[in-house]
């Protein structure tokens, strides 16, 4: 095994509103290796997204509060980081790319200003403005965007969505990151789109031996884009394994309603899908979260947190199905 | 079987804006048999929800004809009659746009009853409550308003709202995309349910051929506004023919091995679909087709019948000009 890049321990973060407090996550724990693809899947609403944003300190607040736990960036939290250290990290130890690249781009400068100013900000050593330029077009001719240097004088809404995605892939990889966070970076496009820009992903966090945290809600995609696999329900992480062991090998009943709700191309039906939604935030159910939806759900579910267990190589649960090593 | 509960003629529609005349819609004919689903798969800008609209009657065909059961309707929903408006019903996309959040989900439901003078105030009550309870929602929810129910939920207003006027098509525009798979899974259950129950026809609008797969019964695929390749679904996913459908399906993220096999072997998907206003000479696909010759930049290709019911749109499956295949091609 590598040398750990990423650790979130135990991490705990809620939303004050008028109601009450919303308990999100509820005690994540995942960890990056060097140079190790993370896929991070589950439904609308489940916290990857809240995850991340922990991650790199941008979780507003208030409303929302990390109550507890240790995010450790090469053994140095970053929760205990002063604002200018944490300038460092965002320059170029971590950067996102995010869902929707319209959002993410600023409409009234053009891509060549706001990739130069990620360039100037987020690199090592004072940059000559040409030389800037020049790395500037360089990075956008990296993600196969067609005459970089007229796209380099173009603005946002000149651009197709498809395109705009690959100058956001660009800005995040300009400053050479250690760790890239994608949040669902291809969800907004269409089909063959989405084919191209999750190859061009691959290809160049192969080449710059990137580590990447990759968010989405489809099972398919993340099994083209990870190595190692987080299913996360309700602000837990639910199960975790490499790719190939947990496709082969479903273990949570929560992953395997999902898998069985997919519709496949080899045909046969739809299966009924998981009863129930997502719960309320406000009033999570106790126990494990699942519970109130899952069709094998035992006494013991509802009363105690069930323990993450290594069911088998390689392979973390968290379910009471499952007997095995525990973690501690 | 063989009756046609719609057929769509050369349907075009064009819109004139300021940038240029955007051709939407190009020259498609389908046809939708009774108790069938027609699934019409295209990217975003293929035109597919511009069919959908036309055909509802929210936009009025720029030519080509419309039929509903051998009647001509292709006019807007303002001038047709309202016994047809009570057959064809519509489910949109986003269930959060298309019920009004100032409504209960009472007066939501009973909206087309009202309208189609469909019983009294008390059988109207009871119309919705049993309508409800078709959709698997408790009858106290009619005292709710959209917002407070969650996503899955309000598309099952939506669809239920559809069902109110005993229709006899439904257009479904993406009814599952704005949604999780697990509510995906239930609510196309439940669509796969009331077809069987009140022999319903669907056309089926979505980006997803996954779905479409375990859903319809025939495939259409849609690219810049014309219809490159339809087929029996088996037929479809088991050998297709358009460069264009095996690009799709190539790039569809599966998670079986056994899925893997079903896809054509691997075509690198290239280049972006070209905006509708500078629609491409000859056939619209050129630009991105890995077999592309010199024929497919300066000739429209012609809709040919490969196989029994599979029809193909492009120039490697040349026409042979023969009366039965040129009636054939029109009658798709």
């Amino acid at each position: 095994m590598g040398e750990t890049l990423l650790e979130i321990g135990n991490l705990h973060v809620e939303f004050k509103v008028y109601e009450g407090r919303l308990r999100v996550l509820n005690g994540v724990n995942l960890s990056v290796q060097v140079g190790e693809r993370v896929g991070l899947v589950g439904e609308a609403g489940c916290g990857k997204t809240t995850t991340m944003k922990c991650v790199l300190k941008i979780l507003t607040s208030p409303p929302g509060k990390i109550t507890e736990g240790k995010i450790l960036l090469h053994d140095k939290d970053v929760l205990t980081m002063g604002s200018q250290e944490m300038q460092r990290v965002r320059g170029h130890g971590i950067s996102m790319i995010f869902q929707d690249p319209t959002a993410a781009l600023n409409p009234v400068f053009t891509v060549g200003d706001q990739l130069m100013s990620v360039i100037k900000y987020g690199s090592k050593g004072s940059l000559s403005k040409k030389e800037i330029k020049k790395r500037a077009i360089g990075t956008l001719r990296e993600v196969r965007l067609p005459d970089p240097e007229r796209i380099f004088t173009n603005y946002p809404v000149q651009l197709s969505g498809g395109m705009r995605q690959r100058v956001c892939i660009a800005m995040a990889l300009s400053t050479e990151p250690e760790l890239l966070l994608a949040d669902e970076p291809t969800t907004s496009l269409d089909v063959t789109i989405q084919d191209q820009v999750l190859r061009l992903l691959n290809e160049l966090v192969e080449r710059h031996g990137t580590s990447v945290i990759f968010i989405t809600h489809s099972l398919g995609v993340v099994r083209e884009m990870a190595d190692r696999v987080y299913v996360m329900y309700a602000g837990n992480i639910i199960e975790g394994a490499r790719k190939e062991e947990l496709f082969a090998n479903w273990l949570h009943p929560y992953t395997l309603g999902l898998m069985n709700a997919l519709p496949k191309l080899t045909g046969g039906g739809i299966a009924e899908g998981i009863p129930g939604r997502i719960p309320e935030y406000l009033d999570p159910p106790s126990g494990c979260r699942f519970h109130p939806r899952c069709p094998r759900a035992m006494q013991q579910c509802s009363q105690s947190i069930p323990p993450v267990v290594h069911a088998a190589d390689d392979h973390d649960v968290a379910c009471f199905l499952y007997r095995g090593e525990t973690d501690e | 079987m063989n009756s046609k509960i719609l057929e769509v003629e050369k349907l075009r529609k064009f819109f004139i804006t300021s940038r240029g005349t955007v051709r939407a819609v190009d020259e498609v004919s389908f046809s939708v048999e009774e108790g069938e689903t027609l699934g019409l798969v295209g990217e975003s800008g293929s035109g597919k929800s511009t069919v959908a609209y036309t055909v509802v009657g929210l936009h009025s065909p720029t030519s080509g004809q419309i039929r509903f059961k051998g009647e001509d309707i292709s006019r807007p929903v303002s001038k047709r009659p309202k016994a047809l408006k009570q057959s064809i019903q519509i489910v949109f996309q986003d269930p959060g746009t298309s019920l009004n959040s100032r409504r209960t989900i009472q007066q939501i439901l009973e909206l087309p009853l009202k309208v189609h003078h469909l019983g009294n105030s008390r059988d109207r009550k009871e119309r919705v409550v049993e309508l409800l309870e078709r959709v698997e929602l408790p009858p106290d929810y009619m005292y709710k308003s959209p917002n407070m129910l969650g996503g899955g939920e309000r598309q099952m207003v939506a669809i239920a709202r559809a069902l109110a006027t005993n229709p006899k098509l439904v257009i479904l525009d993406e009814p599952t995309s704005a949604l999780d798979v697990s509510i995906q899974a239930k609510i196309i259950n439940m669509l796969l349910r009331f077809q069987e129950e009140m022999k319903l026809s669907y056309l089926f609008i979505t980006h997803d051929l996954s779905l479409m797969r375990n859903v319809s019964t025939r495939v259409a695929i849609m690219y810049l506004g014309k219809i490159c390749e339809v087929a029996p679904t088996m037929k479809f996913f088991s050998n297709p023919f358009h460069p264009y459908t095996k690009m799709l399906l190539s790039s569809i993220p599966v998670v079986l091995p056994e899925e893997e096999a079903v896809k054509p072997a691997k075509i690198t998907s290239e280049g972006e679909i070209p905006s509708p206003v500078n629609v491409p000479p000859g056939c619209g696909f050129h630009t991105r087709c890995r077999e592309v010759n010199g024929i497919c930049s300066q000739k429209i290709p012609e809709m040919m019948e490969v196989e029994p019911g599979h029809f193909v749109w492009c120039h490697l499956f040349p026409v042979v000009t023969t009366p039965t295949n040129l009636e054939k091609g029109v009658s798709v």
